[in-house]
């Protein structure tokens, strides 16, 4: 059988299906800008070459079939573009609020829910710790009235929303499911996702609380209410992101984020839960970045891995299971504060190289992000990069267009090999909750970190305007200022809240949640969503359970 | 080295972003000085305690979330209340540039905006040794 009757195949076993559904943008009928006839999916007789049938299944296949390289959907962007999905948040809800109904009106089609580091960690915006930090890299929530008021007049059984929570990802995901109750939404109509991906934070991003046993049994927890009650959910975002923005190099981003999810999957079949029960709605997220072939090299690499180590380490017979569907976000390291317009070009590159990587959704940066949050003309320029490779370039038009490039698949798999490498390592140390609390995933990202920057100091690396090409006296570029008052607006808020719920119920919430954390092998997701609806503040319910988990200690060694 | 300058890289308020303050702080210690990193997530009054118990010269801060027009006051008066205020104060970080000039009337020696190379802190500090 040649590879024109297995696309025949394909078209018919997986495709058909699907397009009957899912119709493509213009009906099939899609060409390049000079009217060429474009094939949906390219395989190497189309180029007048030959290759061995089960070695291009083994390794590439089509897009919706195993291993995935291709891509996870049949259709990919032939289908619908990916969902162009801006971070975004600050001050109070209501600020939010505005922005998000500004970028859905501008054409954004998901929400991502940026929250300030406070609500990050657990403290309510009175709280000291949270002293100089309500409303600075995010909203701020501290209890279901701000919810309400961040998704006021949003339908939450019309949008998808991404919530960028993870220690406290519980008690968020509590309230969001709260809110769609009150607007009569249930919640097995709500679709996004909760980054819920503590390990990275231990070793990356810095926003932990609790130590990693009672994180991960948290994270379980919510494995377990999601398939149970969300099937349209992701439990979680298994994050390279932070990895690589912390300065690991592509391989380590591949390798740590994979064990990590092995880690997860681990500790959920650990408890009990069937792996195609929950592995579906579990999601990644990875950097886009500079090193453009590298960079969907990477992300086809990634894919392909996760499907054989579901197949092969975990049993799992249901394809979904397999299939690895990621968010992607062009790099904020890769941004320089000096000559800010270049930014503008770069994220152009890494959004790119998203795209021909076949991301699901995308975060493009805006080009002020090495100055301060994104004003709203940056913010609109971001998007409109997106729109503009969706609509002008032509990359979306036919399905991993870079698939049998030498170099590309060369690339591939090289990068599966090191980072399979790196997986056999993590393994023999105990996996990767020991390998994090022996410091040995920290250690390699520094050393990475570290190698990058001295390249760059001594000019064996060029960036743009940093080494290279600067200028002297750059006119200023306008920014996003914080709104000072913010932090006592959102103290003065939860005091009122504080006030006008019922004190008792509150109590007897905290209550059932502390004797629930205390016995180990209870649920939580029920007492927290409990609580929440009570209006028990976040920083209360977080301090409940620190009284029971403990806090976590980095140890640091520089 | 009875003449070594001490050092201690701080990370004020809650942000982990901690890249650029590992890296200055091993670039540092390559260029000779002895440095000591404080970790993320420390408050004003832990990080100045730490800079008095380690008798330190310099403190280099590190914050990239926006928080340093309130953080930044705190560990000056801190450090000016507590006797510190012979030490060397530099920053780095996402912190604006209209920002600066207020910084700099706090005390705050030099505030440092990302992509900056090592050698520019390192004048800094030779300066400030000579002068002092």
């Amino acid at each position: 059988m040649s590879l024109h009757d297995e696309r025949n195949r394909w078209e018919e076993e997986t495709l058909a299906p699907v397009l009957g559904k899912f119709p493509e943008r213009h009906d099939g009928a899609l060409t390049t800008a000079s009217g060429l006839p474009l094939e949906r999916v390219y395989v190497p007789e189309d180029a007048g070459l030959t290759a061995d049938e089960s070695t291009f299944r083994e390794r590439f296949g089509f897009p919706g079939e195993y291993p995935y390289t291709r891509g996870v959907q049949p259709t990919m962007y032939r289908g619908r573009f990916w969902t162009m999905r801006q971070y975004a948040g600050f001050g109070t809800a209501e600020e939010s609020n505005e922005r998000y109904k500004y970028l859905l009106n501008q054409g954004q089609t998901g929400l991502s829910v940026a929250f300030d580091l406070p609500t990050q960690i657990g403290y309510d915006s009175d709280h000291p710790m949270a002293f100089g930090e309500v409303g600075k890299v995010g909203v701020a929530i501290d209890s279901l009235a701000d919810m309400e008021t961040l998704f006021a007049n949003i339908p939450l059984d019309k949008v998808s929303t991404s919530m960028t929570i993870n220690a406290p990802a519980a008690i968020l995901l509590a309230m969001y499911v709260a809110v769609a109750e009150k607007q009569g939404v249930p919640p097995d109509k709500l679709r996004g996702t909760i980054q819920n991906d503590i390990l990275k934070e231990y070793v990356a991003r810095g926003t932990y609380m609790f130590p990693p046993a009672p994180s991960m049994r948290l994270i379980t927890n919510t494995f377990a209410y999601c398939t149970e009650h969300m099937p349209l959910w992701n439990s979680i975002s298994i994050s390279g992101y932070h990895i690589r923005e912390a300065g690991s190099d592509a391989v380590q981003e591949v390798a740590f984020t994979l064990a990590d999810a092995i880690a997860y999957v681990d500790a959920a079949v650990h408890i009990g839960l069937d792996v195609d029960a929950f592995a579906g709605r579990l999601s990644f997220f990875f950097n886009a970045s500079p090193d453009l072939l590298e960079e969907v090299a990477k992300f086809r690499a990634a894919r392909r891995m996760w499907a054989r180590i579901l197949k092969e380490r975990f049993g799992a017979k249901n394809p979904r299971s397999m299939a690895m569907r990621f968010h992607a976000q062009t790099s904020g390291a890769a941004l320089t504060a000096q000559q800010p317009l270049n930014n503008v070009v770069r994220v152009t590159l890494h959004a790119l190289a998203a795209v021909l990587g076949g991301a699901q959704s995308l975060h493009t940066n805006s080009y002020d992000e090495a100055l301060s949050l994104p004003t709203e003309q940056a913010a609109r320029t971001a998007l409109r990069t997106q729109q503009i490779l969706a609509y002008e370039s032509g990359v979306a038009n036919s399905i991993d267009p870079l698939a049998g490039s030498y170099q590309v698949e060369s690339l591939v798999d090289e990068i599966e090999k090191r980072a399979t490498e790196y997986i056999a390592k993590i393994d023999a140390a105990g996996g990767m909750v020991r390998a994090i609390d022996d410091g040995m995933i920290q250690n390699e990202i520094e050393e990475s970190a570290y190698r990058f920057q001295r390249e760059v100091e001594e000019g064996r690396r060029v960036i743009v305007g940093i080494n290279k090409y600067e200028v002297a006296n750059e006119p200023p570029v306008d920014r996003m200022k914080h709104d000072a008052e913010a932090e006592q607006r959102q103290a003065e808020e939860v005091a009122r809240v504080r006030v006008h719920r019922e004190a008792n119920a509150v109590q007897t919430n905290l209550a059932r949640l502390e004797s629930a954390a205390r016995d180990t092998n209870g649920d939580l997701m029920e007492p927290i969503l409990e609580c929440v609806r009570s209006y028990a503040t976040l920083g209360e319910i977080s301090d409940t359970l620190r009284t029971v988990f403990g806090e976590y200690r980095q140890h640091t060694a520089v | 080295m009875d003449d070594a300058i001490r050092i201690l890289i701080g990370k004020p308020g809650l942000d982990g972003h901690d890249r650029g303050a590992k890296y200055i702080a091993r670039a540092l210690r390559d260029a000779g000085y002895e440095v000591i990193y404080s970790g993320i997530r420390q408050t004003p009054e832990a990080l100045v305690n730490m800079a008095l118990q380690e008798d330190v010269d310099v403190l280099g801060l590190s914050l990239l979330s926006g928080a340093h027009n309130e953080l930044f006051p705190r560990i000056m008066s801190l450090l000016n209340e507590k006797g510190g205020d012979d030490i060397l104060v530099f920053a780095g970080g996402i912190i604006p540039d209209e920002d600066i000039p207020g910084l700099k009337d706090i005390g705050i020696a030099e505030v440092f905006p990302p992509g900056s190379p090592i050698q520019a802190v390192i004048d800094v500090i030779e300066k400030w040794r000579k002068d002092r």
